[in-house]
């Protein structure tokens, strides 16, 4: 076997093996079960949930920030890695540009879910005012997607007549991969096209993504709410962006490496970079939280400074400190070590930040509504706390199983590490003419 | 603004004084006088105030009630030439409730939270504790209208922020944005009778019927307008606690006093909560000095944990 079949034959995708069947149907029974409480959700109202007038957001629109933060990870890595030339990232960028994916299709639905009246979602088209938050997410989202995809399916195409051919045996699957590869041969004139356009999405996905994490933070900043009403939050969104989305792909790449018994292509070095990657991460989240909860506390009107206190040492200060110790402190101290960045500890650490990050989306999203300017009077004294409902965890572990899955799937029929490229590194083929053998 | 006032004021006056609603001060008093049958041909005088406060007398005959003219009236423009106001006496209030009782009844409040709400407050420990009575605020800066994504609640030339819930999402970013904490959410499908759930829903009257996935709020009572009335709080409070009025003619009225908007706000010391956000609410609120009622005869109706009364009744 030449070393270019080799080559194929090991980063071509794999069957799922017992465990990836088992684990595909757990995904599936959590999105089962999130859609039938979905439904219910449709039939009896939002009553289902725990949101009521003073909470009026809850672990939907946390949820949804976390899918929005996560997205971030593709253009991070894919483009700005891409576009500064580092080459390690070869064996990493197709796994950020489908988390990336994953994430920001999960992150429109599950803005649906919390609609009201999911039914007259085409208003948002037909009766759109350019002066809302909410119509500059609708924008944003659907633009992100779009080039989200390209990002992902551009560079797949030379990867997907290589799987044209491993597959001759399978005539269907073949097809298919022909097919998706719109007839890919490899002519300069296709490289050429191929080439500009990805330099262009490359160059468009980093104010895009900017744009799209921003304005996930202006839908808080451009209330007056305590705890919002803050000009920091459009980079304070970023860095968190870009915290949750590298803890995210850690996270995929040491699973997938595992599964797919990759370490000959993810190397302890790539870990090694990925984790001083989240420390750079870690670190800035750590400046703007600064900014955020310790400056503030400085010139707070008395609303604010309850809001603060009970963040340090109130009713969220449990959460609030597993957030801020788990998320931000424990990433930065572990990982100054090299040991701290071997795959397995970084790993573990990843999962921490992944954690930490959803519970801080949480944090940023129910407190302050909790804490409105005229005191909470004449409603049922439930309404003055918040927890999500079973209804709500069902739906929103569905979305969480919804984006595994995605990912789960595209890692099952795309080759995770770019074939031909690795290929062209490793000089197995050059030009992109493979060696006959 | 202010350079119309004159010019609106003579034009009252020349076309013989049409009167709308709120324009007149004892706008209610006269309509009801007018349509009595009786009363049609005669060459009876009328007396009214003219806005600046002179007596004259007027011909019936020259009396039109425009209120009832509708035409050209868009739910989304509102009563042309006017600017809806209310003055709240927070030291006439002893929470009552008449106010909120009233509001839920006509609007068919069925969720836990009433639209109306009279808090409990108490700005400082040494100062005195007060009732306060909200409503919407009709903010001429309105910040649940600036966020809504679909046009669903909107901002009229009258001053009036409405809803229509026929195109509202359920977003909830107005909720959110409104810092008043004054919207409520049909987390259910209400428990209205079903006659009120088959009525065409309007934005000009709230909660005929409250649709489930959509906001609800305090709309200033235009059905009550329209028919020459005040809104239901106004009328329902024991204590005139409650003025409505029209910006433009100065004048409000709590169905019995009447006052120049302009003289009650610099003579009480008026203001507007939370004036700072730059919202402009449209409801001021004369301050809680000199009470008529101690404040402790409120605390027999406060409930703190109750806002709409669950009885199946009428």
């Amino acid at each position: 076997m030449s070393a270019y079949q080799q080559l194929v034959e090991e980063l071509a995708p794999r069957k799922f093996s017992k465990a990836g069947v088992i684990w595909v149907i757990f995904l599936v029974v959590l999105i089962v079960a999130g859609v039938i409480a979905y439904i219910d959700q449709i039939i009896q109202g939002q009553v289902v949930t725990n949101m009521r007038d003073y909470a009026l957001w809850g672990v939907y629109i946390s949820n949804f920030v976390f899918f929005v933060a996560t997205s971030f990870v593709g253009s991070m890595t894919a483009a700005i890695l891409r576009l500064t030339n580092n080459s390690w990232r070869t064996p990493l960028v197709r796994i950020a540009e489908i988390i990336a994916f994953a994430a920001i299709i999960m992150a429109g639905i599950t803005i649906v879910l919390d609609m009201g009246r999911p039914d007259r979602l085409y208003h948002l088209f037909i009766n759109a005012r350019l002066q809302s938050p909410i119509t500059w997410d609708v924008i944003i989202i659907t633009t992100y997607i779009a080039i989200s995809f390209l990002i992902l399916y551009l560079p797949l195409l030379p990867d997907l007549a290589i799987l044209k051919k491993y597959y001759k045996d399978k005539p269907a699957l073949s097809k298919w991969y022909g097919k998706l590869s719109l007839n890919w041969t490899g002519s300069a004139a296709q490289r050429k096209i191929q080439n500009k356009t990805i330099q262009m999405v490359a160059v468009l996905i980093i104010p895009v993504a900017l744009i799209l994490q921003t304005i996930d933070a202006w839908l808080f900043s451009t209330t007056y709410r305590i705890g919002w009403d803050s000009t920091n939050f459009g980079p304070y969104f970023i860095a968190g962006a870009f915290l949750v989305g590298t803890g995210c792909l850690i996270a995929t790449v040491y699973i997938i490496r595992k599964v797919y018994k990759l370490e000959k292509y993810i190397t302890d070095f790539h870990f090694d970079r990925l984790g001083k990657m989240l420390v750079l991460a870690a670190l800035i989240y750590t400046y703007f939280n600064i900014n955020e909860y310790l400056l503030p506390y400085y010139t707070t009107p008395e609303a604010e400074a309850k809001h603060l206190y009970e963040l340090y040492f109130g009713h969220y200060a449990g959460m609030f400190w597993f957030v801020t110790i788990g998320g931000l402190l424990m990433p930065v101290i572990v990982l100054l070590f090299k040991k701290g960045r071997s795959p397995k500890v970084l790993f573990w650490v990843s999962v921490v930040v992944v954690i930490t990050s959803w519970w801080k989306r949480y944090l940023i999203v129910t407190p302050t509504l909790l804490e409105p300017f005229l005191p909470i009077q004449g409603v049922p004294e439930s309404w003055r706390t918040y927890w999500p409902s079973l209804h709500e965890w069902l739906i929103t572990f569905a979305t969480l199983a919804g984006a595994c899955l995605i990912i789960t799937l595209l890692v099952r029929y795309l080759p995770v590490i770019p074939v031909e490229r690795t290929a062209l590194e490793k000089g197995i083929i050059s030009n992109g003419k493979e060696e006959q053998s | 603004m202010k350079k119309e006032d004159p010019n609106k004021r003579r034009k009252f006056l020349s076309k013989g004084l049409q009167f709308g609603l709120v324009a007149t001060a004892g706008g209610i008093a006269l309509t009801k006088y007018l349509s009595e049958p009786a009363a049609a041909e005669s060459e009876d005088t009328v007396e009214l105030m003219t806005t600046d406060g002179t007596l004259v007398q007027v011909p019936k005959s020259e009396l039109h009630d425009h209120s009832q003219a509708k035409d050209g009236y868009n739910v989304r423009e509102g009563f042309p030439g006017k600017k809806f106001v209310m003055v709240i006496d927070l030291a006439r209030c002893k929470n009552a409730l008449k106010c909120q009782e009233s509001c839920n009844k006509n609007h068919y409040i069925t969720g836990e939270n009433a639209w109306l709400k009279v808090y409990k407050m108490q700005d400082s420990e040494a100062a005195a504790p007060y009732w306060m009575p909200t409503t919407c605020m009709h903010c001429d800066k309105p910040p649940c209208v600036t966020v809504c994504p679909v046009d669903a609640t909107f901002k009229r030339k009258d001053g009036i922020v409405l809803i229509d819930n026929e195109r509202c999402i359920g977003c909830r970013f107005c909720m959110a944005a409104c810092p008043y904490s004054i919207r409520v959410f049909n987390w259910n499908e209400p428990e209205q009778p079903e006659e009120i759930k088959n009525m065409p829903p309007n934005p000009d009257y709230a909660g005929m019927p409250s649709i489930k996935g959509t906001v609800d709020k305090c709309d200033f009572c235009p059905h009550m307008i329209h028919q020459g009335e005040l809104p239901h709080c106004v009328t329902a409070c024991p204590n005139g606690v409650f003025f409505f009025g029209d910006k433009y003619e100065d004048t409000v009225t709590n169905g019995a006093e009447t006052f120049r908007l302009s003289e009650l706000l610099k003579n009480k010391a008026g203001y507007r909560l939370m004036e700072s956000l730059g919202t402009e609410p449209s409801v001021y609120y004369l301050p809680p000095v000199n009470r008529v009622e101690p404040f402790e005869q409120g605390l027999e109706f406060y409930d703190e944990f109750n806002s709409v009364k669950k009885t199946k009744e009428s």
